[in-house]
C-alpha cells in the first residue's frame, strides 16, 4: 500500500487540528490519532472517493471522543482566557492572536462548521458528510458561529492581515 | 426576484455562486446595507481565519506522524529493538578498540524508550514493587553508587507501582513506575551523566506520544515521562524536582 496517498494530506490535517484545538502538542496528537486510525481502517476508504474528506470525518470522530475525555481541562483553559480584544477597543486593531483567541469562545460544533468551510475550503456539502449532519444544521451552525465571531471581534479587521497577503 | 435566503448569503460569502446567483445577491445587498456590512465582516474572517492558519502549512511535518504504520505496539518494539541495538553495537565497538565517539542516545529519547516498553506491562511492570518501597530506593541506589529517592506523588493521585534496574549506554538506570486510579502511568528515569557535573534547566521533549520532562542535577540525569499533556506532566515534574531538591 502506497503510505504517500494519506502523507500528502498531514499538512493539512495538522493546520485544521491546529486550529481546531489551539495547542500544537495537543493538535499533533490528534493528528497522530486519526493517522492511526486511518491506518487502522483504510480498507474501509472506497477508492475514487474523497480520501481528503474521509479523513476530516476520522479525525472529527478522534477529536469528539477526545473532547468528551478532555472537556473539563477545556473548560479551565476558556475559563482562565483573558477577554478578548481588549487591546483591540484601544487600539482599534486586532492581533491575530486575539482572533485565535476568539475561536475558543465557540463551540466545538460550530468550530469545526466555520474551520472546514471558510480554512479547509471544504463544500457545504462535504461539511454536512464530515460531520454527520443535516446540511440545514451545517448552514445554522455556520450562521451562528460567524455572527458570534462577528460580534466578539468587534467588526475589526485584524493588523497582521496587512503584512500578510 | 425570489426571496434571498441566509444560506445564499454565505454562498456568496464562501464564493460558491454562479455568476447569475452573484449577481443577484450584489443588487439585493445594494439596498441593504447592513447585510451588506455583515457580509463584509464574514469574508474578513475567511481571511483572518487563512491568514493565522495557513502558516501551519509551511512547518515541517513532525518524524512521528511521519512514521505513523498500521500499528503501534509494531513501532514500539521496534524503538525497543533499536535501543537494544544500541547497546549491543556499543559493547561492539568498544571491543574493536576503535575509541569512537560513541554518542549516547539523548536522555529523554532513552526515557521514552523506556516508557513506551514498560509501561504498557500489565503483569511484570516492574521487579520490586512499590509495597517494598525501602528495599526498592536502597536497591536502586546501591546499583547507581548514589543515595536516590522515590518522589511521592500520592497527593497527585499518583501511586507508587514500583521499579527495576535498566541497563543505559551510561551504566545502571533506575526506573521508578506511578500509577493513578485510571492505570495512567508515569516513569521517572534516573542515570548517571557522563563528563563534569552540571545542572540543567528543565527541558521539554515529545517523543512520538510520550512526554518526557527532563533535567541534569550534578551527576544524574532525570527524566519523567507521560502519555499525557505538556502541562499535566509540569505539574507532576514539578513536584518530583522540589522533592527532590528540598
Amino acid at each position: 500500500m502506497d503510505r504517500r496517498i494519506i502523507i500528502e494530506h498531514i499538512p493539512r490535517l495538522r493546520r485544521y487540528a491546529r486550529a481546531l484545538v489551539g495547542d500544537r502538542y495537543i493538535a499533533d496528537d490528534l493528528v497522530q490519532d486519526t493517522l492511526e486510525r486511518a491506518w487502522n481502517k483504510f480498507y474501509l476508504w472506497r477508492p475514487g472517493s474523497d480520501l481528503r474528506a474521509w479523513l476530516f470525518t476520522i479525525m472529527h470522530n478522534v477529536f469528539v471522543n477526545q473532547a468528551r475525555r478532555r472537556r473539563n481541562e477545556i473548560e479551565q483553559i476558556v475559563e482562565e482566557m483573558p477577554a478578548v480584544a481588549v487591546r483591540g477597543t484601544q487600539t482599534q486593531q486586532l492581533e491575530l492572536q486575539d482572533v485565535d483567541r476568539a475561536m475558543r469562545i465557540l463551540p466545538a460544533e460550530q468550530r469545526e462548521v466555520v474551520l472546514l468551510v471558510a480554512v479547509e475550503e471544504l463544500s457545504y456539502k462535504e461539511v454536512s458528510r464530515a460531520l454527520d449532519i443535516p446540511i440545514g444544521t451545517v448552514m445554522s451552525r455556520l450562521s451562528r458561529a460567524r455572527e458570534r465571531m462577528r460580534h466578539v471581534l468587534g467588526g475589526q479587521t485584524a493588523v497582521s492581515l496587512k503584512v500578510v497577503k | 426576484m425570489k426571496p434571498v435566503l441566509e444560506s445564499d448569503l454565505h454562498a456568496y460569502v464562501d464564493g460558491v455562486l454562479s455568476e447569475s446567483a452573484r449577481g443577484e445577491i450584489e443588487a439585493w445587498l445594494s439596498t441593504h446595507p447592513e447585510d451588506a456590512e455583515r457580509l463584509r465582516a464574514y469574508s474578513e474572517q475567511n481571511a483572518m481565519f487563512r491568514s493565522l492558519y495557513n502558516p501551519v502549512l509551511d512547518e515541517s511535518v513532525p518524524a512521528a506522524l511521519l512514521a505513523v504504520r498500521p500499528d503501534r505496539w509494531i513501532r514500539y518494539a521496534m524503538a525497543a529493538a533499536i535501543f537494544a541495538l544500541g547497546i549491543g553495537l556499543g559493547w561492539v565497538i568498544r571491543g574493536l578498540s576503535i575509541t569512537p565517539q560513541l554518542v549516547p542516545l539523548p536522555l529523554a529519547r532513552q526515557a521514552a524508550t523506556a516508557h513506551a516498553v514498560y509501561s504498557p506491562e500489565v503483569r511484570h511492570p516492574v521487579e520490586v514493587t512499590g509495597d517494598q518501597e525501602d528495599h526498592l530506593v536502597k536497591w536502586l541506589s546501591k546499583r547507581l553508587g548514589t543515595t536516590l529517592k522515590a518522589p511521592k506523588l500520592l497527593p497527585l493521585g499518583y501511586d507508587l507501582v514500583g521499579g527495576r534496574l535498566l541497563s543505559g549506554p551510561q551504566g545502571p538506570v533506575a526506573h521508578f513506575m506511578y500509577q493513578d486510579a485510571r492505570g495512567q502511568r508515569l516513569t521517572l528515569y534516573v542515570s548517571r551523566q557522563r563528563g563534569e557535573p552540571r545542572d540543567t534547566a528543565f527541558r521539554f521533549s515529545q517523543e512520538d506520544r510520550v512526554a518526557v520532562f527532563y533535567w541534569v542535577d550534578g551527576n544524574f540525569g532525570y527524566a519523567l515521562t507521560g502519555e499525557m499533556s505538556k502541562d499535566n506532566l509540569l505539574q507532576v515534574a514539578d513536584v518530583v524536582y522540589k522533592q527532590l531538591n528540598p
